[in-house]
Formats: C-alpha cells, structure tokens, sequence
C-alpha cells in the first residue's frame, strides 16, 4: 500500500530495481500456473477429504481420510493399477525396442533423409481419437485389415479385441506406434553426440562391433535411454483416449486403466470427492517418477559437459 | 552389417531405398487413413479391405458441407470454424507460453531466485501431472467464473499446460550459451534489455522453435480438456472429430479420414520445416552443438 502512495514512477523504479528483475521475470508463468494449475490442485486437495458430489447440491460434509481410506482398501483400484502397470510397461518396452532400432537406422546421413524421417514422425502428429477410432477400424473382425492378414494364417476368425490378452495388445500396439518415433528422436540425439575420434581409436584397436557398442555408443545413450523411459513411463501412465476409445476398458473391465477408472468415477457416477482422493494418490506417483525424471536429466547433462 | 549404422556416415541411394521401404511399412496406418478419406462409403467397409479403388472427392466437400436429407440442399457445416479455432487456439496458447515462458527461462538461468531449483520442481511436476487430476476442479472453477466456452479460458489453460516445458527447454538452451559475450557486451554499455534482445535470443532461436513444434504437437491433439471446456463457438478439431462418432448409422471412416487429413497437413508443414531443430527439443537441449 505504500508504494500505490508513492508518484506512479516511485512504484514503477521500485519494481524494476535489479535486485527484483528476477522474480518479476518470473512473475507471469508462475501467475498463470497457480491460477490454472496449482489453484485447482489444492481445491482438488480439499475436496479430497469432504464427500462431495458434483451433481448434487448437499452441502458437502467433511469426512477426513475416509475417502483415501475407501480408495487404498478397494480391490478394484488395485485391479485397474496392475492393469495400467501392464500396458504401460509394455508399451514402453515396445516403444524403446522400436525406438532404438529406427534410430540406428537414420542415425546415418543418406540421400532424402529428411523426407524419409517425415514417414515415421508422423504418427506423433495424430490425434488419439483419430488413432483409436482407425486401429479400431484395423482390429474389426469383419471389415479391419488386421483381421483380414490374420485370417490367411488361422483357420478362425480372428476377434482382437474379444479377449483380454488380445485387448491389451491391441492398446499397447496403437499407443507404441503412435510414440515410438518420439523415443528414435531421443536416441538419435544420444547417437549423434558420441564423438566420432572414439570410433576411429577403436578402429585402430580392432574392437568388435559388439564390444564397441558397449564400451562407446551405449555409454553415451544409456542416460537418454533412461530420459526416454521415464518421460514415456509418465505420459503413457496417463492414457486415456486411446483406450476409452478403442475397447471403453473392456473385455469386461480388462483394459480399464486408472485414467479410464478416474474418469469414469468423476464424470459418469460423479464420486467426485472419491476421484479427487485417488487422483492425489496417482499425483503422488507421478511426483515420484518426475524426482527419477529429474535425475536422469541432470545425469544427462553432467555426462555430456 | 553391424557397424554400417553404428558410426554415423554418408550412405547412398541404395540405403535410402531401404529406409523408405521401412518408414512406408510405418506409416502405413496413417497411408490407408488418407486412402480412406477418398473412399466411398461402401469402399470404406468392403470386404475384404481395397487397396484399389476409384478415388472421390466427396468427403472433403462433405467436411464442409452436408446435404440435407430433407430438402436435398447443401447446407455448410461449422467444420471451418474448427480449424480455425483449432488453429488459433493451438497457435496462440503455444505462443504465449514461449513468450512467458522465455522471460521466466532467463531469470532461472540469470538471475537464479532463492528456492530457484524447488520452483523449477514444482513448474515440472504440474507439466507430469496426469490432466484428470486438476480436471475435476478446472471444470468447476470454469463453470463459476464463466470461462467454460470462452476463447480465453482454453486458451490459458493450454499456456499453463505448456508453460512448463517451454521453462524447461529455453533454460537449458539458456544454460548453454556463453555468458562471457553477454558481460563483454554489458561492458560495452548495453542495456540489459539489449543483452536480452541482441545477444541472448538470437542466439537461441533454434532452440526456440524446437520449443515451439513441440507445444504445438502436444496441444494440436488435446482432446479431454477441450472436450469439457470448449462450447459451441470454440469446439476444437478433435471435439469435433469425436463427435462425428456418433451417428445413427455407425461411423463415418471416409468422412472422418478426411477430416483427419486435412487436420495432419498443417502440423506435418511446420514440422517438416523444422525438423532439424525438434531433435534438439525431445532432448531437453543436452545434445551440445
């Protein structure tokens, strides 16, 4: 208040003083992520802990931990985790396997390289809707192409959604070809990197090929490898459209992943208070996965300075 | 056979043969997506699948316009209003993170604050954070303060959602520059503003729109927060693709395929043109030039 009693310029000297050019540079995006980020976490917080329903208009009552209480104790929660630990940790894997060989495909300059990388970026650009509505088209039994293929090879017909094994697969194959192109570009950025007077040295010590895979080049990507699988780890944890799309969680409640639970609770039965509960409980998780983020990101940089 | 790929070096027509024939297989999903937005609707569905066929164009006219079933008239559909919403949103929200973004990445670089790494934490844990966890709370705060169906609302939704990785990146490609021209430059009398302007940014401008085709690729296809808090007059692509889904008579894959198609070519452009700056994005700016 005292400085709005100061001349207009008193205030505008006040705030442009060096000693204050870094907080107020930080001002603006630290503004806009309390009021559309941090804001809502805490209101979340805190309805976390009433019995709150968003289609009614009760006055909510305060229920302490009851609701993370009621979360942690249901089987199903624990069904829907190990079910979204399944499909996120093989999706990653795919991802990586796939990653990983076309990175060392165009990890070398050729001719068009350019336009060729454009074919396999693409699928990154895609909307999930778009992707699970047409790999739901590809799984159809009667009309998809992915049935039609299989057909030449079983004698039945082939039904990739009917059941729960071939759901998951189906789910993990849209989700690691739309994001496998994401983790070649963080490998081909690690191979890139490795100076190249490494592989003349062992050019002249005649080192295999395997031997200098592992002594030069996997040192040199091990730490983005680790960058590669955290950062999928964490967005594919998030999968949502892709699977209330392509199966809506089944066969029966098969591929229902904790995203999908989620919104199911908050928005089609409106246990809001009960969401919130086991939203905080995923932020958790994911706060754990962002300090190992973090730490493979400094490794990262404390390996290539 | 091995180690031809292992060592980074020139190869010739022959290897890119190769490569296209791999990076077709790949993106063969995406192939048959543009086929089908030529089909009709009985080639859509045929058994089995067709990979020859009269091509149309009657999808993309039916993007826009819709014949009536009841009077046989052409009647324009809301379709151009949700590129441009989509565009304009998706370009305006990316841009505005750059810019808030920038400011907030030079002060972390700078002019580290107290607590500069706990604000650099939190800053990232809001961009890992799966989105259903604020969902519940923006919907109802969007509902109260009337930004629910507003341009703006969305719109600074998404510059939060992308603040954090535009912080990140541009501090890292900060970090790299060498501080030693901006002092000689301060010693030459330049203002800050200068040092910010003429020596800092320029040289970071790749670095800058790496940032910027990666916001732009994560928010192009932002589909559940749109879904909630787009009205009427704001629908973006995505909501609307959704809701083609819908119809009585099943989905419509040629017309969806078209839509879809049409909604690939401006992203594939401006990634196209700067491709070579993304592979320093993904990485965080550790690859070191």
């Amino acid at each position: 208040m005292a400085n709005t009693a100061n001349s207009r310029g008193g205030f505008g000297a006040w705030l442009l003083d060096p000693k204050r050019r870094g907080a107020l540079l930080v001002t603006p995006a630290l503004v806009i992520l309390f009021v559309m980020n941090i804001f809502p976490l805490m209101w979340s917080f805190g309805l976390s802990f009433f019995n709150y329903k968003a289609s009614s208009l009760k006055v909510p009552k305060f229920r302490g931990l009851s609701n993370y209480e009621r979360v942690l104790t249901d089987d199903k929660v624990w069904e829907r985790f190990q079910t979204t630990a399944i499909i996120v940790g093989s999706s990653v894997i795919v991802q990586l396997i796939i990653g990983f060989l076309l990175a060392l495909m165009f990890a070398k300059a050729f001719p068009m390289r350019r336009i060729v990388l454009m074919l396999v970026l693409t699928p990154m650009m895609l909307s999930f809707v778009s992707v699970g509505v047409f790999f739901k088209l590809f799984y159809e039994p009667t009309f998809g192409i992915v049935s039609y293929v299989l057909n030449f090879f079983t004698e039945d017909h082939f039904v990739m959604l009917g059941s729960p094994a071939g759901a998951i697969a189906g789910i993990v194959i849209a989700d690691a070809w739309m994001w496998s192109p994401f983790v070649m570009l963080l490998v081909l950025a690690g191979l890139v990197s490795v100076p190249k007077y490494l592989y003349e040295a062992a050019e002249i010590d005649r080192a295999s090929a395997w031997r200098r895979f592992w002594t030069i080049t996997f040192p040199y990507i091990r730490s983005l490898l680790l960058l590669a699988v955290l950062f999928r780890t964490i967005e594919t944890f998030k999968l949502f459209d892709i699977v209330y799309i392509i199966t809506e969680g089944g066969p029966g409640s098969s591929t229902e992943t904790i995203a999908v639970f989620l919104y199911r609770n908050a928005f089609q039965f409106f246990k809001t208070s009960q969401s919130s509960a086991l939203a905080y409980i995923v932020l958790f998780i994911v706060i754990v996965l962002t300090n190992l983020y973090l730490y493979a990101v400094n490794r990262r940089a404390e390996e290539v300075s | 056979m091995a180690r031809k790929y292992r060592e980074i070096g020139k190869a010739g027509w022959g290897y890119t043969a190769i490569t296209s024939v791999v990076g077709f297989i790949y993106f063969f999903p995406v192939f048959w997506i543009i086929l089908t937005a030529f089909k009709t609707r009985t080639d859509a569905l045929a058994v089995p699948p067709k990979l020859f066929f009269t091509p149309t164009l009657e999808n993309f006219q039916s993007v826009f316009f819709r014949a009536s079933i009841t009077t046989g008239t052409s009647q324009a559909t809301d379709m151009g209003l949700y590129f441009f919403n989509s565009i304009f949103i998706a370009f305006t929200s990316v841009g505005l993170a750059l810019i808030v973004g920038t400011l907030a990445a030079y002060a972390f670089s700078r002019y580290p604050l107290k607590g500069n790494d706990t604000y650099l934490f939190i800053i990232l844990t809001t961009r890992m954070m799966p989105p259903i966890v604020v969902i519940i709370p923006i919907f109802l705060m969007f509902r109260l303060s009337g930004l629910a169906g507003s341009y703006w609302g969305i719109i600074l939704l998404y510059t939060a959602f992308n603040i954090p990785f535009s912080v990140w990146l541009v501090k890292s490609f900060f970090d790299e520059l060498n501080p030693e021209i901006e002092d000689a430059a301060r010693m030459d009398g330049a203002t800050e503003r200068r040092v910010f302007f003429n020596f800092c940014i320029p040289q970071i401008l790749a670095g800058l729109s790496a940032t910027f085709v990666f916001g732009l690729i994560l928010t192009w296809n932002e589909f559940l927060f749109a879904l909630l808090l787009t009205g009427v007059e704001t629908r973006t692509v995505p909501v609307a693709m959704a809701r083609t889904l819908g119809g009585e008579v099943g989905v419509d894959y040629g017309l969806l395929a078209a839509i879809v198609t049409l909604f690939l070519i401006p992203i594939f452009f401006v990634t196209f043109l700067l491709q070579n700056q993304l592979l320093r994005g993904v990485t965080f700016g550790t690859v070191k030039k």
